[in-house]
């Protein structure tokens, strides 16, 4: 996704910004990741063929909680792992180099499974067209399914979520700013202009 | 981060994050495609005036993994050998359009010269030059003792042999430093530099007082080819003296383990039981050398140049 997307915003400064508007507060975001699990739950006829990969940063602590709401729900885990994306993404030649994320694929693999890649937020798209590649050389699931936590619209490419916490519409002035307890100590899905964040 | 040419140049931070990205890298030897596609469409050019067997086959490997496109140049069978100098080498490689060059030489400071000259535009990564330094085997090095030691902060690590030829010693001492390590450096005073005070490491003459507190030994092989004198009376007598062997070995605390770059002299610095034991990681080296080359390389030539220049300058 673009530089606006939510993980790699330094979003750490943002809650005492004025500007920011919280749209999903804790108990919205357990909500929809409640409704996630039973969705993915629904619709692959239980866990047997699930493995959720996050994609790093807040992406992979999204996962390990719908994971742990289908292990409640189901009484078994499900696979659960995490996909770095940095070297498959298309601006890489452009930008300054990044850090790498850690990849994490489950023992079990994903040959024949169900993956279901796990986002904060879903805007260009093409964060999602990059995991598509890092999977093609890991292996060939059976299907490959998108959840996201808020979907803001603008896509770049033609990919949709099959899981959506929140559809947020958005224009593209404003950012996105995603907060979970285990990286910024809050739960919390938070809307600002930035022209004047940045004013 | 626009070249690599010592290891004395990277910071604290600038380490870690090599080596880290060398830990992500390390576990696509795991996966069945081992390829990455962030080095697609840069070349990498190896410039290698001396021999090198894992050096150069581990930096293509890496430069492959990740996808670039390799030249391998040696100063054998090319205009080298006809006399052609390190400029116009360096000019046909800008006029090739290299992206990054990895450079082995016997001189030392030539890496140094491609990348300071003005004669071509690529990341410059030094494989070693003449005694200087051999920065990617320091990052490799200390890249496997962090997976069996952990943290290097406050562990001790013995280098033994060579240190007055060794490129390696010279990078490990600085890098190993860097990462808090405690170093001491251990041999015959005829094979240590004249001077030592600017290094950051303590210096003794005796193996065996060294070896019961060291977390990690480094043998480096005791180089003949750039040996022009008698440093010592007999091969005999190093080995006795500055030689491990198994005896010595039992000395060590029991989680220690024994590094060796390459190539070996098999009962000469490092008796051929201590190199097969089960301390010994020098098999390993290999395999993380090049993740660590790869790591190197994707920090070097993966980004856009404009704005690495912007970021250095």
């Amino acid at each position: 996704m673009s530089p606006a997307q939510s993980a790699e915003s330094p979003g750490v400064a943002q809650p005492q910004n004025p500007a920011a508007r919280t749209v999903l507060d804790a108990s919205d975001i357990s909500r929809a990741l409640t409704r996630i699990a039973h969705e993915i739950l629904e619709r692959n006829r239980g866990a047997d063929p699930v493995v959720l990969l996050g994609i790093p940063t807040r992406g992979v602590g999204l996962a390990a909680r719908i994971s742990a709401r289908i292990a409640a729900v189901e009484g078994q885990s499900v696979p659960t792992g995490s996909l770095d994306v940095t070297m498959y993404r298309d601006d890489i030649g452009l930008k300054p180099p990044r850090g790498l994320e850690h990849t994490d694929i489950p023992a079990g693999g994903i040959d024949g499974k169900v993956v279901v890649l796990v986002d904060d937020v879903l805007f260009s798209g093409r964060t999602i067209r990059a995991a598509l590649d890092a999977i093609g050389d890991i292996g060939r699931p059976r299907a490959v399914q998108l959840a996201v936590l808020v979907d803001r619209g603008h896509r770049e490419l033609p990919i949709r979520a099959d899981y959506v916490g929140k559809n947020l519409p958005t224009s593209l002035v404003e950012r996105v700013t995603v907060h979970l307890t285990e990286y910024d100590g809050t739960d919390a899905v938070l809307i600002a202009d930035k022209t004047k964040v940045e004013a | 981060m626009r070249h690599l040419l010592s290891a004395g140049d990277l910071s604290r931070d600038e380490a870690n994050l090599i080596l880290d990205t060398a830990e992500e890298m390390r576990s696509l030897a795991d996966r069945p495609i081992k390829k990455l596609p962030a080095l697609r469409g840069r070349t990498v050019v190896n410039l290698f005036f001396e021999d090198s067997t894992r050096t150069r086959i581990s930096f293509e490997a890496a430069a492959k993994r990740l996808s670039a496109d390799v030249i391998n140049f040696s100063a054998k069978g090319s205009s080298v050998s006809k006399g052609e100098s390190l400029k116009d080498t360096a000019l046909t490689l800008q006029a090739m359009g290299a992206d990054g060059v990895v450079c082995r030489h016997g001189s030392s400071g030539a890496p140094h010269l491609l990348a300071t000259s003005g004669w071509m535009t690529g990341s410059v990564v030094n494989a070693g030059d003449g005694t200087h330094e051999h920065p990617t085997q320091a990052l490799l090095d200390a890249f496997t003792m962090r997976r069996h030691l952990g943290s290097l902060e406050g562990r001790r690590i013995t280098i033994v042999g060579d240190v007055l030829h060794s490129r390696v010693a010279r990078s490990n001492v600085l890098l190993l430093s860097t990462l808090g390590a405690d170093v001491t450096v251990v041999a015959p005073p005829t094979l240590l530099p004249v001077d030592m005070t600017s290094w950051p490491c303590a210096t003794s003459y005796d193996l065996d007082g060294a070896l019961a507190k060291s977390d990690a030994v480094m043998m480096l092989r005791v180089q003949r080819e750039r040996m022009n004198d008698a440093y010592f009376p007999s091969a005999r007598e190093y080995t006795r003296r500055y030689g491990l062997d198994v005896h010595r070995m039992a000395q060590l605390p029991d989680d220690a383990i024994v590094l060796h770059p390459g190539p070996m002299n098999r009962g000469m610095e490092i008796s051929a039981e201590v190199a097969d034991s089960a301390r010994s990681v020098i098999v390993e080296q290999v395999t993380n050398g090049v993740a660590v080359r790869m790591a190197v390389l994707y920090l070097l030539l993966s980004g856009s140049n404009d704005t690495t220049e912007e970021q250095t300058a």
